[in-house]
Parts: structure tokens; C-alpha cells; sequence
């Protein structure tokens, strides 16, 4: 994990008040004292203190939201519970990550996920899922779930929503944060909200260029590569067999670092390391989704 | 910022004015010279993103609905991206995105638990068969009056028609009220002058006299607590506000939207000048300038009132650029809400000001250093507000000298339900809960007591051993309940609780904004436990699995939620079951 005061120092917003130069901040995390440059999230302490946070919402390209709520843990002298991942580490915090509460929190967010969204192919959720002991089928049968149908409107990506957690991952990747598209935003409100465009027009209508970023940021699946996505519906999906082979992008001069994952002797997806100098995992349509010519497509 | 993809529909003639003319005097995002077209850059763009929120209510008005070539029209003049305009128009109840048929207007009526128990449900039977177009919706701030309607006009005005009933105070002509004496007296709410008459502006005055620094200290020293619902000190945020340096604004919360409160709907309506001065000595006290009143999408009588007498006082030089003669400076601008209770919440209300959907921020950091467009910020009720008039006439150690020690002043209550005479009621922090039932009239119905709902929604219910309790801060605190917005919703005996809580579990289902997990999920599952517990006798032990989910997901939703709608959304509900006001169905030995 990267450390945020790296990430401060890499930013492109790095100011005269650089964070890094301050006087670290100390703080108690399950009982242990550890120190952190300022600026540094609860999360960074956490992870400096050696402890696994879950996180969905979260990612080290994207500006922290605070949707989920999964990372949530015990700031004594709080009323609640506070987002780890958002919430920057002060002096004298005493925090605890595997209180009572911390795990009810936990347990019933995975609970209420795995009752409303198809989690089938978000791995670490899943695994969370037994490890928290959440039981989503205590809720019964008439529950509300997302309720939606994959959209295949492009040979290049599809999206089911039906896998959506609205983690704001995919708004952000196109937004402000990478892309400035803003393709896609979230429409509705409550239970019913969902990534959208506007009026909901099919993607090649709208503002997207199929740049990938959203797909690359899905925790989930719910957006995949159009060729993940046929390979599983025949049932000839095998991850434990791909490898990754990094290269650069051979379309133009900027130099973005590509992994090809190969399946079969055939590219199935590609991604970029969100620790590459020049991508922080974001890339355009040539590099995501250009590669047929290597097959003599 | 990207070039910005606009779909191929085109706007009518009649969207392209409601646009232009909300945006008529800052102009457009871009700017065209001859046939060349130059983009007006971040800073022009982002200083009319704010335009959004009127702009769609234009659109809305004018045409009935959002049409995609009025959106479009609508994000090419104030270079919005589509999909973010969107976002933002559904997520207001006030707002159509997918019924260009609307031509007609629409009711709205309300069928939260005062209406509910007036026959809410009878209501809209009848006016769907007389062919109107209904719209069932949350607390429209009537709750003295069911069932209560509000007609969202197509073209023409918004109506309330229970607004041209002549109103009456239920207090009127009684000693002692501090808040409501002057509409007591009858003062004209439409008329400037009739307010100075009253003593308005003094107020104003003997701020300018005091100066900016003695005000706060003098709120302080008042230890006035807003009456929003979370009760937290004035003269605190203020200080803090008046510590922080460069653009500041003040932000008067009238949006009131927890059910079962009408108080700030009926200030607003009968007291306007009060608001607008009150707020006027905010700005003068923490330096802002620029004073914002967030309107409850609504309320079309108090938004009007309050407009006129911005106007008015605008006009006498009591707003603008150097206020009252001094060298200061504050204005108010007039926002409509949309229809969204959470935008009732400070944070999610900056964002609906701001143009984006109104989402609660995480807290810290607090408005009092990143509110309103990031800057400093006092967001205030108007009830809270009202209270800072006699805190710069008379000090604020008299004001303290009123009610108890842990809670000064006076408060306002919401009386609906089944009690003699619904409506405001004014009494001193320290009146007891029976005191204040016996002022408006006692129980009706049944005249015996089943339950109150005490604080709205977010409130809980007490049982008829609390009548003794006095109300106060502290002693609600010490009885784990809260006063909430002042709500005081009566149950006699002969009302059965599980609809009323169905409903309100229903309430919070729709009105989480959807923003963090545990409230948007915990909402849906509370309310489907609500529906499956109303359904009739349980079999086995569901009824026991069901009130351990109901325990379990409060503590989580109180746990992990970002904001108090997610806090406080199985609070009541919990407390019904706990005061035994539902009981397990029979048939299941
Ligand atoms: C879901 C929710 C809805 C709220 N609605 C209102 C409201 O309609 N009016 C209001 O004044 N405060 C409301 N509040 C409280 C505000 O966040 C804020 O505390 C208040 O406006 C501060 O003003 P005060 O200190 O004068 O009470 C709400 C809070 C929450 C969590
Ligand atoms: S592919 Fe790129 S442009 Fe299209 S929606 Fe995703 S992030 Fe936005
Ligand atoms: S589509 Fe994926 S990235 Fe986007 S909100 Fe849903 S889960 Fe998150
Ligand atoms: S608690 Fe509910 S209303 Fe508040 S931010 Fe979360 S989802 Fe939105
Ligand atoms: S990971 Fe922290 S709130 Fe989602
Ligand atoms: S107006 Fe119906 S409950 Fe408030």
C-alpha cells in the first residue's frame, strides 16, 4: 500500500505546505503507538501498524468518498465509528479495527451487499463475506435487489449492474479524478440510484470515449471486458491460468505501462500498474482496448 | 474540464426561455463572438454551476417535466456535463426526467403519520377518481391541517390551497410569547413598514452599536441552542465563523422537511422581516457577506413571503451594498429546494446550493471552516435565528435568564395528530410535555393517550408516563429521547401503530439520499422487516428474528452512516417496539 504522504509527494497538486515536511503524527492503533508523516489517513496508520483494512470504496488513484463504509473503526471519543480510509490520522487518536463494533458494522455492511447485489465475482468480498460471518439470507426472501440486466451496447465493455455496489469508483475514474469525461454519473436517489448516463442513452450515445478507467476501477465486475465477460458466459474463464506480461503502449510517446493478461496465448484484458509514474493505472482507448493487431486482428 | 458531448435533442422555445431567463444576468458559461465560439474557462463555468438547481426548476415549471433538449439546452449554457445534470435532477421528488404526457398539475398529497391518521389513504382515493394527478408524498409541513396538498403548477404558479384559508395562532392575543409576538399582533408579513412600526430593524441597530464582536460574545453568553434538531450552540458556530478570514456566508436552513414540523413554514409565512433581519446581523456578526435562504421546494407561500421581504428591505437599504447606512455589506439570495428531505442536512444542503446532488459530506471537516462553495460558513434555522433578535436587544444574560439553565429561551412546538387544537405553540424551555398537550387542547380522539411522537421522524416515541417530563435539552437527553425540530405528534388509543410504522420505516427508504451502504441498504431491509411484521400473524420465530434484525441494523446504521438521517432512521421505530405500542400477533403456539 502506498503511503499517502508518497502520494502527496506525487501529486500534481503538491503545494508549499507539503505535508511530508510537517512533524509526524502519533497514534495508538489497537493499542500499539505508531507514527505517520502528516497528512496521512487512518488507513495509512492502520496499514503502518501492520493491520489489514478492508476497503471497497477506497483506491489509491481516486479521491477517498466514504461510501461504503466497510473501513469503519473505533475512534474513542467519537459517537460513531469513522471511515478509515478518509479520516486523517491526528495526534493522540486511539483507534481499535477489531472492536465489537467495528465487526457488527462490518458484518451487517457485507450483509446488506451480499442481500441486494450479485457479489459472485468480487472475490475479497466474498472471502469477507465468511470471514465476518455475515448471513445474507437472514433477511428472507422478499428483498429488494438491484434487479438489473447486462448491458451489451459496444464490442468492448459491458455493464451489469446487477454486481454494482455504488462505490462512485467508475463516476470518479471518468470524472475528475482521471478521465474528465463525464461519461457517466450517479442518477436516482436512495435505493434506486444507479450509474448512469444521462437519460440513461446506451454508452456509444453518450460522452464515453472508452478509455477503460471505469472498468479498470470496478471492485466488483460489474463493468468487464467484453472478452472476460464472453469467456465466462462459455464457461472458459481461468484466471489461475493467465499471466501478465508488462510492456509499454506501442501507439504513441507518452509511455504508459501496459500489463496484457494472456489467456490461451490471447490477451483477455489489459490494465496499467496504478503505481506507474505516468498512468496511476489510468489509460485511453488505444492502449485498453487496441490490441487486436497483435493477434492480427 | 472536457469538451463537453450534447445528445441531438434540441430544447422547445418556451425551455430556451426558462433557461435564459435564470441565467440572463451572469450569462452564459460560454461566450460566442461572431462565428467563432470561446469557451469562458473553469472559473466562468464554475461560477455558474450553482445556476443549476434554478435553472432546473425553470425547466420543470415551464415545461412540466426535463425534457433531454431541455437538459441539453440547459448544459450547453452552463457547461454541465449531461450525466451530472441528470444525476442531479433525479434526485429530487420535485423533478419529472420521464413523463413528457404531464401536462396537467399535480397534487401532492401527504400521507405521513398526522395525515395518515386523518384518512391520508381516503384522500388520494378520491382525487384519483376524480381523475386528478396524485403525487403520494412525504410531510409537506401541514400537519395542522390535514390532509395536507400542495399542487406543483405546470406554467403556472405552485398552490397551496389551504394557504387562502385566513390564519389563525392558536396562541394569538396570549402574554408572554417571545417568538411568535409578532404575529400575536397581527404585524402585516407583506409589509416593511409594519415591521419597523413593531420594532423591526431595532434589532439591527443595537447590533451596529454593540459591534460585530460583542454580538457573538452576547450569543454566547445567550446560550442559545439551534433548533434545527442537533441542538448545537450558536454563539460557538458563530465565533468560529468570525475567526475565519476571507469570503464567508451565512446560510439560513429552511428546509424544513421533518415530518410533523410546520414552525419555520409558518415564521417564514407570517414573520418574514424577522428571518431576513436576523440573518442580516449573522453576516454583520461573523463577516459574511452573502447570506443564502434554502426554501423547502414546497412551500410557496413562505417562499414568496420571504422574497417580498428581501425585496423590501433591499429597497430601504437594509440589504446590499452598505446595509442601514454602515459600511457593511451583506446580501440574501432565495434558493428553492426540490423536494429531498436530506437536503435538509447543512452539507447536503451546500451541495444542492452548489449544483450537485445533495449528498451529505463527511464530517470533519465542518462548516464553520469549508461549508458553502468550501468557505467558511454559519448555517442557522430560522427559529434559531428568530431567538438572536432579543439576544442583541436585551443581552444575552437575560435571554439566558429564560427557560432552564442548560436550555434558554423559549421553544416553538409542532402540535398535530389527535390533540384538541393542532397547530404552533410557544412556551419556555421547562414546560412539561403535559403542560404543552394541555395548551393545545389535551388528547381528542379516544382523549386517551396512546403514544407521542416526540422530535419527528428522527424523534422517538414516549409513552404517557412522560407527560411529567419537562422539556428541555438535558432532560430529554437523560431520558434518551430528543425535541428534534419541536414535533409533538399525538396518538390517543385508537390508532394502531404498526401502519404508522411501516410508514415511517418507508419514509427513510426514500428518502436516504443512497449515498454510504448502511443507510441505503438498512433503510430497504428496516422497511421490508416493517412490511413482513404488518402482514399478519408470524409463523415460528420470524417475529423474534425480525425485531433482533431491527436491533442489529440501528446499531449499524447509528455505527457507520455518514450522516443523522442514517443515524437516526431506526430510532422511533425501536422505540415503539420498546414502549410495547406494537405487540406480536397471536396464533403461533
Ligand atoms: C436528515 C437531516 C435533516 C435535517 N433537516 C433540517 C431542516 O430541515 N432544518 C434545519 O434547520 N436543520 C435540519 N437538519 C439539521 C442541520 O444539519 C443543521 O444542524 C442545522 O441546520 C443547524 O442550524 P441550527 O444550529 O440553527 O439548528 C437536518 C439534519 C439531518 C441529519
Ligand atoms: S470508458 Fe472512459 S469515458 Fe467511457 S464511461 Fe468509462 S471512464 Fe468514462
Ligand atoms: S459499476 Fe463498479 S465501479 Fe461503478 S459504482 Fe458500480 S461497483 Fe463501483
Ligand atoms: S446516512 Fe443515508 S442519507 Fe446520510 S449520507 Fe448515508 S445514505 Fe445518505
Ligand atoms: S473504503 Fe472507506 S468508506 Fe469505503
Ligand atoms: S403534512 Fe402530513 S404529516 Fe406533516
Amino acid at each position: 500500500m502506498t503511503s499517502s504522504s508518497e502520494r502527496t509527494a506525487t501529486s500534481s497538486e503538491r503545494t508549499a505546505t507539503d505535508t511530508s515536511l510537517e512533524t509526524p503524527v502519533r497514534l495508538s492503533i489497537d493499542e500499539v503507538d505508531v507514527e505517520v508523516a502528516a497528512g496521512a489517513s487512518v488507513l495509512d496508520a492502520c496499514t503502518a501498524a501492520g493491520i489489514d483494512t478492508p476497503t471497497l470504496c477506497f483506491a489509491e488513484n481516486l479521491t477517498p468518498v466514504n461510501a461504503c463504509r466497510i473501513c469503519v473503526v473505533e475512534h474513542e471519543g467519537s459517537r460513531t465509528l469513522i471511515p478509515a480510509c478518509s479520516r486523517r490520522a491526528e495526534d493522540g487518536m486511539a483507534i481499535q479495527t477489531d472492536s465489537e463494533r467495528v465487526r457488527h458494522s462490518r458484518k451487517m455492511i457485507l450483509e446488506f451487499l451480499a442481500s441486494g447485489v450479485d457479489l459472485s465475482q468480487a472475490d475479497p468480498l466474498a472471502s469477507l463475506v465468511s470471514e465476518y460471518g455475515a448471513d445474507p439470507a437472514r433477511y428472507g426472501d422478499a428483498v429488494a435487489t438491484m434487479d438489473e440486466d447486462v448491458r451489451i451496447e459496444d464490442d468492448l465493455y459491458v455493464r451489469d449492474y446487477d454486481k454494482c455496489v455504488l462505490c462512485y469508483k467508475c463516476v470518479e475514474a471518468c470524472g475528475d479524478d482521471a478521465q474528465h469525461t463525464f461519461a457517466i454519473a450517479v442518477a436516482g436517489r436512495g435505493f434506486d440510484a444507479r450509474i448512469s448516463t444521462e437519460f440513461d442513452v446506451e454508452l456509444p450515445d453518450s460522452a464515453c470515449v472508452y478509455c477503460g478507467n471505469c472498468v479498470a476501477v470496478c471492485p466488483t465486475n460489474a463493468l468487464q471486458f467484453t472478452t472476460e465477460f464472453d469467456l465466462r458466459t462459455a464457461g472458459e474463464w481461468r484466471p489461475d491460468e493467465q499471466t501478465t506480461t508488462r510492456t509499454v503502449c506501442s501507439y504513441c510517446g507518452v509511455g504508459c505501462n501496459l500489463d496484457l493478461h494472456v489467456q490461451d496465448e490471447t490477451i483477455v484484458k489489459v490494465t496499467s500498474p496504478n503505481d506507474h509514474s505516468v498512468t496511476s493505472g489510468h489509460l485511453c482507448i488505444k492502449g485498453r482496448f487496441g490490441w487486436g493487431y497483435v493477434h492480427g486482428r | 474540464m472536457a469538451d463537453l458531448h450534447i445528445g441531438p435533442d434540441v430544447a422547445t422555445e418556451l425551455e430556451r426561455c426558462a433557461v435564459d431567463d435564470v441565467i440572463s444576468d451572469v450569462g452564459a458559461a460560454v461566450v460566442h463572438h461572431g462565428d467563432r465560439m470561446v469557451r469562458g474557462g473553469t472559473a466562468r463555468r464554475n461560477e455558474r454551476r450553482h445556476l443549476l438547481l434554478p435553472a432546473l426548476h425553470a425547466l420543470q415549471h415551464h415545461a412540466g417535466w426535463i425534457s433531454p433538449g431541455g437538459l441539453n439546452y440547459l448544459c450547453d449554457q452552463l457547461q454541465i456535463p449531461p450525466a451530472e445534470a441528470y444525476g442531479v435532477a433525479t434526485f429530487y421528488e420535485l423533478f419529472r426526467v420521464d413523463d413528457p404526457g404531464h401536462t396537467d398539475d399535480v397534487v401532492h398529497v401527504c400521507i405521513d403519520a398526522a395525515c395518515q391518521i386523518a384518512g391520508s389513504a381516503e384522500t388520494v382515493a378520491e382525487l384519483r377518481s376524480a381523475g386528478r394527478r396524485i403525487h403520494e408524498s412525504p410531510c409537506l409541513g401541514q400537519c395542522e391541517r390535514p390532509t395536507a396538498q400542495f399542487v406543483q403548477g405546470r406554467g403556472r404558479p405552485d398552490r397551496v390551497e389551504a394557504d387562502e384559508e385566513p390564519f389563525e395562532l392558536p396562541q394569538a392575543g396570549t402574554d408572554g410569547l417571545r417568538l411568535l409576538r409578532r404575529i400575536s399582533a397581527g404585524v402585516d408579513p407583506m409589509s416593511l413598514e409594519s415591521y419597523v412600526a413593531a420594532g423591526g430593524y431595532a434589532a439591527l441597530a443595537k447590533a451596529f452599536v454593540r459591534g460585530a464582536e460583542n454580538v457573538v460574545e452576547e450569543v454566547v453568553a445567550s446560550g442559545l441552542m439551534g433548533r434545527g434538531g442537533a441542538a448545537f450552540p450558536t454563539g460557538i458556530k458563530w465565533r468560529a465563523v468570525a475567526g475565519e478570514t476571507g469570503q464567508k456566508h451565512v446560510v439560513v436552513n429552511a428546509d424544513e422537511s421533518e415530518p410533523g414540523t410546520f414552525k419555520d413554514r409558518t415564521l417564514m409565512e407570517h414573520d418574514p422581516f424577522a428571518i431576513v433581519e436576523a440573518a442580516t446581523i449573522a453576516g454583520f456578526a461573523t463577516g459574511a457577506t452573502k447570506g443564502w435562504i434554502y426554501i423547502r421546494g414546497e412551500y410557496p407561500l413562505a417562499t414568496k413571503r420571504i422574497q417580498n421581504a428581501i425585496d423590501q428591505a433591499r429597497g430601504a437599504g437594509f440589504l446590499g451594498q452598505g446595509i442601514a447606512r454602515s459600511t457593511i455589506d451583506f446580501d440574501l439570495e432565495v434558493r428553492r429546494g426540490a423536494g429531498a428531505y436530506i437536503c435538509g442536512e447543512e452539507t447536503a444542503l451546500f451541495n444542492s446550493i452548489e449544483g450537485f446532488r445533495g449528498e451529505p459530506r463527511q464530517k470533519p471537516p465542518f462548516p464553520t471552516t469549508n461549508g458553502l462553495f468550501d468557505r467558511p460558513t454559519a448555517i442557522n434555522n430560522p427559529e434559531t435565528l428568530v431567538n438572536v433578535l432579543d439576544i442583541v436587544t436585551d443581552g444575552g444574560a437575560a435571554f439566558a435568564s429564560i427557560g432552564t439553565k442548560g436550555s434558554s429561551g423559549s421553544k416553538l412546538f409542532c402540535l398535530s395528530g389527535r390533540v384538541g387544537t393542532p397547530g404552533l405553540y410557544e412556551a419556555d424551555f421547562g414546560v412539561t410535555l403535559g403542560e404543552v398537550l394541555d395548551l393545545a387542547g389535551g388528547v381528542s380522539g379516544t382523549g386517551e393517550l396512546q403514544a407521542i411522537l416526540l422530535g419527528g421522524a428522527a424523534g422517538s416515541f414516549v409513552g404517557p408516563d412522560s407527560l411529567r417530563m419537562p422539556l428541555t435539552f438535558e432532560a430529554a437527553r437523560a431520558a434518551g429521547v430528543s425535541l428534534g425540530s419541536g414535533v409533538i405528534m399525538v396518538f390517543d388509543s385508537s390508532v394502531d401503530q404498526l401502519p404508522i410504522l411501516t410508514r415511517l420505516a418507508e419514509f427513510f427508504r426514500n428518502e436516504s439520499c443512497g449515498q454510504c451502504v448502511p443507510c441505503r441498504i438498512g433503510t430497504v431491509r428496516q422497511h421490508e422487516v416493517m412490511v413482513r411484521l404488518a402482514s399478519g400473524p408470524s409463523t415460528d420465530n420470524r417475529w423474534e428474528l425480525d425485531l433482533q434484525l431491527l436491533e442489529e441494523m440501528d446499531t449499524a446504521m447509528k455505527d457507520a452512516s455518514i450522516c443523522g438521517l442514517g443515524h437516526t432512521a431506526a430510532t422511533a421505530i425501536r422505540s415503539a417496539f420498546d414502549l410495547g405500542l406494537v405487540e406480536k400477533p397471536g396464533v403461533t403456539q
